[in-house]
């Protein structure tokens, strides 16, 4: 397991053509094979992830900067752990630590980090389409590491590959037909945003649930169906995913209280015995124990995916960081000409 | 300065604002029309020949938020009405005189006062001596007046003072920071968005107010479907009510935002196509009276942002006659009702000599080659900044000359 030899796979095209993009700034762009050649990379990042020595030189002598112009704990932790795992030297930029503050526009910044000759750069930004911004500007791989409420690629890229070890552990392999539910404030989630979009390419049957404040207009638009009663919504599903309340996104009231909220759409266990009895209970975290998820069910060992999504997340992410650095990297069939 | 000698236009199609366009002749002296029609030029009189091109009113661009004189001299418009959300707003007789005098001698501008000190929703300001200085009509700007005891007092000083007040129609406590319309595309985005009943709810309130202050209501821009009903209705009873629209709401839905294209980011937002099509409908069956530009040029500095945190506005003053003769090609709309569009109905609420072309009125005239084809580009607008959603499409029609008060501008 080098990392520098892309496992090779009758499903995909050869070599660059297997994934096309020059940055990964949202699931939209991607086709479902993209998706799935993405999924197939992580796994060995997986097994290398479980063995004592977690170090590879892949990106050896590549700098990677984590551009985060907004707070972050796991995600930025995710990409750093997965840069350095993968032998690149890994920059990380705070918000409160940059020129932003000073005044400098986006595209300053954007233009700064280019010139410092980042090879990938990692961002997180508070508006939707930041990102896309950026990406225009440099020249170096941009990977979207959650942009206002517009999409987090990573995040339902690892959620996709907890679902598919969850399934291949029951024998199963395919998502179409699985039929998960989303859960919580959708209106301001990009983590729904890209689930929905994920899983609906992939032929999962997805359900979103919200109390109307919290539920996007237009949103069975995006091949969903949406539920305001939570029961109803999780009723039968394999896999419910809760997301947190954002309570920092919101301006005015959306939800008269966290009491109110819990006892309206709060995941207690009584409620999970509505969905399938082998259902999958995920969770992108940070939880507000006791608000959208009751702690006997986040840490139910038998049904909790949540702890095994983050173990997902450096592996996707690590995936991520290869496989866009490899036009850079000169991989055999990557390279352009 | 001696006086210019009289101007004789010859050879055009005249679009006076009253039918179709006819062949005859227009002669000017000072700055005002003497004669329409069948009229022959003097020994003395300075000529020029419009060679079977239109010649109609210099357009009456209602509502921008910047004197641009280049870019209005490109599109053919001869007067702006001045929004007063300007730095400082226009809520003080010295700055409303200072901008009725701007563009002067080959433009005119006519400010519009604010309807509130500091356009802060709260304190009525001097709007009698402001319309002494010049103002012609009344506006609470970009912003909408939430209290309602406000905003009837104000309608009613304007009513007594006889001025429109021009609204801006956006129940903001329904809009908060929406940045979209909601719908798809906002929902795909990410993007803040409110409903577009927000618009409706907005126009219901004011007309209703209106109609108790015995106000003239101008809404500078009804772009949904609902709002238009609406104003339709009040319209059929009699109400002192008329409305506008930009060509950005008759010719783009929200599908143009896609991409996150910052050009695009508007006030208000641009909507569902089925909005579009009932603004193309409320053209054709007279429920719009104005179309404008909405002319607020935006920098890079504003542009070059992401989406949300991106200032709304676009250049418009350069699109507004070519994309108004495109609804003409459709046959949305005939010429006599686009001149009306863009030239009576703006005089007539804002009560200026000018608009169409009558003796007596003043001598603002555009020579327009209806068919000249070019290209928008955002690079090359005479605009202080090209800011347009319509960048690198092809259009029709163009100022080729035009005269403001008798004088030929030369760029």
């Amino acid at each position: 397991m080098t990392g520098t030899a892309p496992s090779p796979s009758s499903r995909y095209p050869a070599g660059g053509a297997a994934f096309p993009h020059k940055d990964l700034t949202g699931i939209s762009e991607l086709a479902p094979w993209q998706i799935l050649y993405l999924l197939d990379e992580a796994e060995q990042w997986v097994t290398l992830n479980r063995q004592p020595t977690k170090h590879v030189d892949a990106l050896a002598g590549l700098t990677i900067i984590n551009a985060f112009f907004e707070n972050s704990t796991r995600t930025l932790l995710s990409f750093e752990i997965a840069g350095k795992r993968l032998g690149a030297d890994v920059v990380n930029m705070h918000a409160a630590q940059s020129s932003v503050k000073k005044g400098e526009t986006l595209i300053d910044t954007a233009t700064t980090l280019n010139a410092m000759r980042a090879d990938a750069i990692v961002i997180r930004h508070a508006s939707s389409g930041a990102v896309r911004l950026i990406a225009d500007k440099v020249d170096c791989p941009v990977l979207n590491a959650g942009d206002g409420r517009h999409e987090h690629p990573t995040q339902a890229l690892l959620d996709a590959l907890t679902m598919r070890q969850w399934l291949r552990g029951r024998g199963l392999e395919e998502f179409n037909g699985l039929k998960v539910a989303i859960c919580g404030d959708i209106l301001h989630s990009r983590v729904a945003r890209s689930n929905m979009l994920l899983l609906s390419a992939l032929g999962a049957e997805v359900r979103v649930c919200a109390p109307p404040a919290l539920m996007p207009a237009a949103i069975e638009r995006m091949r969903v169906t949406p539920f305001l009663n939570f029961d109803e919504a999780i009723d039968g599903v394999d896999v419910v995913m809760m997301l947190r309340l954002q309570n920092e996104r919101m301006s005015g009231p959306f939800i008269p209280s966290a009491r109110e909220y819990r006892h309206l759409y709060g995941l207690t266990l009584e409620r999970l015995a509505r969905a399938a009895p082998h259902a999958l209970v995920m969770h992108p975290g940070p939880m507000n124990r006791g608000v959208e998820i009751d702690s006997n069910v986040a840490d139910m060992i038998e049904r909790s995916a949540i702890t095994r999504q983050v173990e997902m997340g450096v592996a996707i992410r690590m995936a991520c960081l290869d496989v866009l650095t490899r036009r850079a990297r000169r991989v055999d069939g990557w390279a352009l000409s | 300065m001696r006086p210019l000698p009289p101007l004789t236009i010859t050879g055009g199609r005249l679009l006076t604002g009253s039918g179709e366009p006819c062949s005859g002749t227009i002669r000017c002296e000072g700055d005002r029309i003497v004669a329409v029609g069948d009229v022959t030029a003097q020994d003395g009189d300075r000529t020029y020949d419009a060679k079977g091109k239109l010649v109609m009113p210099g357009l009456i661009d209602l509502g921008v938020f910047e004197i641009d004189k280049p870019a209005f001299h490109f599109g053919g418009v001869t007067r702006a009405a001045l929004m007063p959300d300007q730095n400082p707003p226009l809520d003080y007789p010295a700055r409303v005189r200072f901008a009725a005098s701007y563009g002067k001698p080959d433009f005119w501008v006519h400010p519009i006062a604010a309807a509130t000190k500091g356009m802060e929703g709260n304190e009525l300001p001097e709007l009698g001596m402001m319309q002494q200085a010049g103002a012609r009509a009344v506006s609470s700007g970009r912003k909408w007046i939430g209290d309602s005891g406000v905003m009837l007092r104000v309608l009613q000083y304007a009513a007594m003072l006889g001025l429109p007040f021009i609204a801006h129609a956006e129940d903001a406590g329904l809009a908060g920071d929406a940045v979209a319309t909601d719908g798809e595309i906002a929902t795909r985005l990410g993007l803040s968005s409110a409903p577009a009943e927000a618009e409706a709810l907005a126009v219901t309130r004011d007309i209703a107010l209106a109609e108790i202050a015995g106000a003239h209501l101008h809404i500078r821009q009804v772009t949904t479907a609902g709002a238009l009903d609406i104003v339709r209705a009040a319209k059929d009873r009699g109400a002192r009510v008329t409305c506008g629209v930009t060509p950005a709401h008759f010719m783009l839905s929200d599908i143009a935002v896609n991409g996150f294209l910052t050009f695009a980011r508007l006030s208000p937002p641009l909507r569902a196509e089925s909005d579009r099509q009932a603004v193309l409908a409320a053209l054709s069956d007279g429920t719009i009276d104005v179309i404008a530009s909405g002319h607020d040029p935006r920098g890079p500095e504003d542009k070059r942002l992401p989406f949300a945190d991106a200032a709304p506005g676009m250049a418009g003053a350069e699109t507004l006659l070519p994309l108004t003769l495109g609804l003409v090609r459709d046959g949305v709309i005939d010429l006599p009702r686009a001149c009306e569009l863009l030239c009576a109905n703006p005089a007539a609420i804002l009560g200026v000599p000018a608009g169409k072309l009558e003796a007596g009125l003043e001598a603002d005239i555009a020579i327009v080659d209806a068919d000249k084809p070019w290209i928008v580009s955002s690079d090359r607008m005479a605009a202080q900044a090209g800011n347009t959603p319509f960048d690198k499409q092809p259009v029709q029609g163009r100022a080729i000359a035009l005269f403001k008060g008798g004088m030929e501008i030369e760029d």
